[in-house]
């Protein structure tokens, strides 16, 4: 077993990134993930790899654009504001095919808005962010240890289908430190990079990359093609985990990341006053874990309650999943406002009644 | 069950984020879960400072402590900002040197430390912090004084251990 460090949840990113065999980074600075950057400034060049603060969020992800092209595995960082100048870029990266990795530590919006912890991104990573019939994986950690864990599956699920995926945190994540082990991973099968353009290697044509379509029919094709991909990653990679889920239950919260943690601890309190809820919390945020819900339908009586950092987004997936069968509710908090259990629990009670 | 929920506040230099990260360190010394959160923004340059620091034997929910079982302060804003966070029969640590007037709870356990010239006696005014955590380590008895020694040999400066030893030890009779 590898040894426990202590590490904030930014620099673990860092040296998850190198440890998964990230050959460059690209990246800008920006509150609340700057220590991802900084971390590799330090590191990258000792580790013979490519380290480079770009000019700009929006040459940052062109770079990565670049560098996936070559088929090396590549990642990039920022935060809300910066993900917006970074969300055309992304567009192309799916459009092209290529794998690479991008971290969003997540603050509150929309513009400048603030630095403090949010997840009002939701809608951006998981519905688009950028133009056209795309798809990002979207990894949502809830701790330290799983930012690292994911961080490294996310690079294989990049490759695997050549495809960009999102690790998503909220500031809170990227500023904490706590015990984290980098466990000695199996390597994975992956497919060889045959598409990649670095240089003709023997092959009797050179590979293009691109993403521009002009006949309709073939750009139809290329989207047939992305739509099936993404069929497969639905198919495959949903992850979720249930806690609290296997008895009947007065009603079962949706949340995700660091506030999924906070939702527990809702739990527990509620438990001692005798109100038993369940808590799905998604690690896959796209593909969303709609089986989930299959689980707990007919155990849950007063339904869902989506409790986000967020004024809702997160909240029509759970709609979508549930498809009235049963009530959804909403909380949230937004702007940097962290949610404490005791908010969470007296939402609850007020929803199923308080104590039994 | 091990569990303490802890806020450290102060001025930004006074040694508020290593002290919580040594604490941390020493609850990691001891494999129990730990974490460290500090506050992160413009209100740490030039001015207050603060982390949440949980060790407990129980999965860690939220990072972010709201009700304390123990603060640590600093200086007066801090005392003004976070006494009411601390719980019924929690403790309050509190460097009199530094602030100017009684805590107004009557429902939790107050230790008063003149932490300021305790260090300068000990040796230096920069690990007043380091008296303070000597005294919360006694008290609440979270981590044991050898796991935060090994903490500070593993994690701080070589040529500052023997003098935060010594910190640590006169703070920790303020808890006896």
């Amino acid at each position: 077993m590898a040894e426990k460090v202590l590490m904030k949840g930014n620099e673990a990113i860092g040296e998850a990134a190198i440890q998964a065999g990230c050959q460059c980074f690209f990246g800008y600075p920006i509150t609340p993930q700057t220590e991802v950057a900084a971390y590799m400034s330090r590191r990258m060049p000792k580790v013979g790899r490519v380290y480079l603060q770009a000019e700009s969020e929006v040459a940052a992800i062109n770079m990565v654009y670049g560098a996936a092209g070559t088929g090396v595995r590549v990642m990039t960082s920022s935060s809300s504001p910066g993900i917006s100048l970074k969300a055309e870029g992304i567009s192309y990266i799916a459009g092209a095919e290529l794998p690479c990795v991008i971290i969003n530590i997540v603050r509150g919006g929309p513009g400048l808005g603030g630095i403090q912890p949010a997840q009002s991104d939701y809608f951006q990573a998981t519905k688009g962010g950028g133009h056209g019939d795309y798809k990002l994986v979207v990894f949502a950690p809830a701790s330290v240890q799983e930012m690292v864990d994911l961080v490294q599956d996310a690079f294989d699920v990049a490759d695997k289908y050549r495809t960009p995926v999102m690790v998503m945190g909220d500031g809170m994540l990227g500023q904490m430190m706590e015990p984290v082990e980098f466990k000695e991973r199996p390597k994975k099968e992956l497919p060889e990079k045959t598409w990649a353009a670095n240089g003709l290697r023997g092959r009797e044509k050179h590979n293009i990359i691109n993403s521009l379509f002009l006949k309709p029919e073939e750009l139809e094709d290329h989207n047939n093609k992305l739509q099936a991909k993404y069929k497969e990653i639905e198919n495959n990679e949903v992850r979720y985990e249930l806690y609290n889920c296997d008895e009947e239950m007065d009603l079962v919260i949706v949340a995700y990341g660091t506030l999924a943690r906070i939702c527990k601890n809702a739990i527990k309190m509620l438990k001692k006053e005798g109100i038993n809820v369940g808590l799905i919390r998604p690690i896959t945020l796209w593909p969303f874990p709609t089986e989930a819900f299959e689980k707990v339908m007919d155990k849950t009586k007063n339904g869902f309650i989506s409790v986000e950092m967020s004024c809702g987004q997160m909240v029509e997936d759970v709609a979508l999943s549930v498809n009235g069968r049963k009530p959804v509710h909403f909380y949230g908090r937004s702007g940097g406002m962290v949610p404490t259990p005791a908010e969470v629990a007296n939402r609850i009670k007020g929803i199923v009644g308080g104590a039994k | 069950m091990a569990n303490q929920e802890i806020i450290f506040a102060g001025f930004g230099g006074q040694g508020i984020l290593s002290m919580g990260k040594f604490l941390a360190y020493a609850g990691l010394e001891e494999d129990l879960n730990v974490s460290w959160f500090p506050s992160y923004g413009p209100e740490m340059r030039g001015g207050t400072s603060n982390c949440s620091v949980i060790i407990s034997d129980e999965p860690i929910g939220s990072p972010l402590v709201v009700d304390a079982t123990t603060v640590v302060v600093m200086n007066r804003p801090s005392l003004d900002k976070f006494e009411s966070h601390v719980v019924k029969g929690g403790l309050l640590i509190i460097d009199s040197d530094l602030v100017n007037r009684e805590p107004e709870r009557d429902d939790i356990e107050v230790i008063k430390i003149p932490a300021q010239t305790v260090a300068e006696e000990v040796g230096s005014k920069k690990i007043a912090n380091m008296v303070l955590l000597g005294a919360l380590v006694e008290k609440t008895k979270i981590v044991s004084m050898e796991s935060l020694l090994n903490a500070l040999k593993h994690h701080g400066k070589e040529q500052f251990f023997e003098l935060n030893k010594k910190a640590l030890e006169r703070g920790a009779e303020f808890a006896r």
